[in-house]
């Protein structure tokens, strides 16, 4: 009996989930279809006007999709001579000893500051720094969102890349220094060679993370609709368009921010399935 | 953010007084909790002023500034019982929602607040504040800002402009003047609460561009005076239709108003011709339904929601105004308001009368 009602009450509880998110796709793409109509969606994906003249309004997503893609980019490119070392202090050089439990766990505590807190840090920190070596004179930017982003990653790419790399079977590399292999060969030419294809899931995992951050992006990346021309230039995400403009937005305003956020939704649900499929081929290899 | 800080903290200490103050209610009904949403440009103010007015009649007003484009929207949705803006809305706005009354709270000025070291005087014309968010007059040291500021040695630095990246009726105002007096920003780019401008970054809020302003070298951006003044940031002179260079205060501001006014004042008075007057001015509005039965409102709340717009009509409330650096309402708006005011029905019968 009561094993027949757990069962039932775990079927309806594992359900909800599904359900939630096929409401959420459902209501996104309701909601988006004005605009996709209006403009038709491929010349919404590549239309770079955002114009909100009455009567001749214009959307299209280029510049926001090129800012999350950019912001994105270098805040992975920024995060991998941080997290890999990392992964590597943890998972292979100082395995299981307790500088790395402590190294590992400061690491993941990164995970758990609020994003506005990184926002702040980098409006009152970071941004005037970026002035005063005048590498761009108003500071924010794709660049100084990049940084930023890039820190809040690490410990999402390095934690689960410390895994990978713990995982790798001692006797291969046994074996390589009984070839006389050096610690940094044994590295090169076993280590990442086993464990690639898991440290590069972790890391489209980390690219999941980045691409739908809000809050500090959007403090720090200067909120101009435009296609950011330089890497220093301001410009607007997809999510930071949305945080901005969702507040006013009515009619076709409104349903072209939906847009955007189905968009959003679907690149983070098709980077999430790769990192996922290359998580599971890792873990069987 | 220091200023965010404090606008929270005021609201905090507002809600606390008035819950601790609602044993002390002198209107003859239950104290109703009444709720808007719009305009950060007059917050400072209406924090003050719900407060009096918490203290006064027992009713608690909660106040959400996320724009005045927000504000209308929510008012449009139904789910506030008032909406603030510093735009007035348009004939084909309202012509998309229920009627509307549009009630003046009052005057303010929207400022050219700017971050260059050492610099605290600083002239501007209306020409050359379209150029600079046109993107036309890059750098500080410009022949033509040299020509208004002979006596400052401006930097040959980059003029990082700042602007807003939500709706906002500030940046109604501002283009609504850079419309009047530029040729140039008419054609190119016009007036409204989001225009596209093209150079510099944007801060979502007042609160926000002034504190990027504030952390900016070399920067200029359009804020409500207050929040100049609250985050110490200098702010410039600007050039009047009489020639003059004129500092925003009370008495500018007002000297802008006296010009007509209609009958629904909906009236924009920037770029005034009075002598003396600051022409970025702007009144700044509530917005309430002309029938205050909608959302399940009862008739005391609505009751509740006049006496909210009369008491800020009175002269205790007004007399706020020049203490937070707005400027009270000329006679004539007032006047023109409490007759607005008569015309607001519950189920079709007039409240007030």
């Amino acid at each position: 009996m009561s094993d027949k009602f757990y069962k039932v009450l775990l079927f309806v509880v594992a359900l909800v989930m599904p359900l939630v998110c096929g409401g959420i796709v459902y209501a996104l793409v309701t909601d988006a279809y004005d605009a996709f109509e209006h403009f038709g969606f491929f010349k919404f994906l590549t239309s770079k006007e955002w114009s909100y003249t009455d009567g001749a309004e214009q959307y299209g997503a280029l510049p926001f999709i090129t800012g999350t893609l950019m912001t994105t980019l270098f805040a992975l490119i920024f995060c991998i001579p941080f997290s890999l070392p990392v992964a590597l202090f943890v998972g292979e050089y100082f395995k299981g000893t307790k500088i790395a439990a402590i190294l590992s766990t400061v690491t993941d505590l990164l995970a758990g500051i609020p994003s506005i807190i990184y926002g702040l840090w980098g409006f009152y920190t970071l941004r005037p720094f970026i002035m005063a070596l005048n590498i761009s004179p108003q500071g924010s930017g794709v660049l100084t969102a990049s940084l930023v982003l890039a820190i809040m990653i690490v410990p999402y790419a390095a934690s689960l890349s410390a895994e990978f790399i713990k995982m790798v079977p001692n006797d291969l590399k046994e074996g390589a220094y009984s070839l006389g292999a050096t610690r940094a060969e044994v590295i090169r030419k076993v280590v990442f060679p086993v464990a690639g294809s898991g440290i590069f899931s972790s890391y489209i995992l980390a690219i999941g993370r980045a691409l739908g951050e809000t809050m500090t992006v959007t403090m720090l990346i200067g909120n101009t609709n435009n296609i950011p021309e330089s890497i220093t230039s301001t410009g607007n995400s997809m999510a930071s368009i949305i945080a901005n403009q969702f507040g006013e937005a009515d009619d076709l305003r409104l349903s072209s921010l939906i847009a955007i956020g189905l968009i959003l939704f679907l690149i983070t649900a098709f980077i999430n399935l790769i990192g996922k499929i290359m998580i599971k081929r890792a873990r069987i290899a | 953010m220091n200023n965010i800080f404090k606008s929270v903290m005021t609201i905090a200490l507002a809600v606390m007084t008035v819950a601790c103050g609602s044993n002390v209610n002198k209107a003859d009904r239950e104290p109703q909790e009444l709720s808007g949403a719009g305009a950060t440009f007059p917050l400072p103010f209406y924090n003050v002023v719900f407060e009096q007015f918490g203290l006064v009649s027992g009713d608690q007003v909660a106040y959400g500034g996320i724009g005045s484009g927000g504000g209308v929207r929510n008012l449009r949705d139904k789910i506030v019982d008032f909406a603030g803006s510093d735009a007035f809305l348009s004939d084909k706005e309202m012509s998309d929602m229920a009627s509307v009354v549009h009630i003046p709270t009052c005057m303010g000025a929207v400022v050219l607040a700017y971050n260059l070291d050492g610099i605290s005087e600083l002239n501007l014309s209306g020409e050359v504040i379209a150029d600079i968010f046109a993107g036309n007059i890059k750098t500080w040291n410009d022949e033509r800002l040299a020509a208004l500021n002979p006596d400052v040695t401006l930097p040959a630095e980059a003029i990082i402009p700042v602007f807003r990246s939500d709706g906002s009726g500030t940046t109604f105002v501002f283009t609504d003047y850079l419309t009047k007096v530029s040729p140039m920003w008419a054609s190119n780019f016009g007036a409204g609460k989001s225009v596209n401008f093209p150079s510099g970054q944007a801060a979502k809020g007042n609160p926000g561009v002034a504190g990027v302003i504030k952390q900016t070298k070399n920067s200029i951006g359009y804020v409500g005076s207050e929040y100049a003044f609250a985050q110490k940031i200098p702010y410039a002179r600007v050039q009047n239709q009489q020639g003059e260079f004129v500092l925003p205060s009370s008495a500018s501001i007002s000297a802008a108003a006296s010009g007509e006014i209609p009958a629904d004042t909906r009236c924009s008075i920037t770029n005034s011709d009075a002598i003396g007057a600051y022409p970025i001015s702007t009144f700044t509005w509530m917005i309430i339904y002309k029938e205050q039965n909608y959302s399940d409102r009862t008739k005391e709340q609505a009751v509740a929601t006049l006496d909210l717009l009369k008491y800020i009509l009175s002269d205790e409330a007004q007399h706020i105004t020049s203490e937070v650096h707005y400027a009270p309402l000329p006679a004539k708006a007032k006047e023109l308001s409490l007759i607005n005011l008569n015309a607001v029905t519950y189920d079709g019968v007039s409240i007030l009368q």
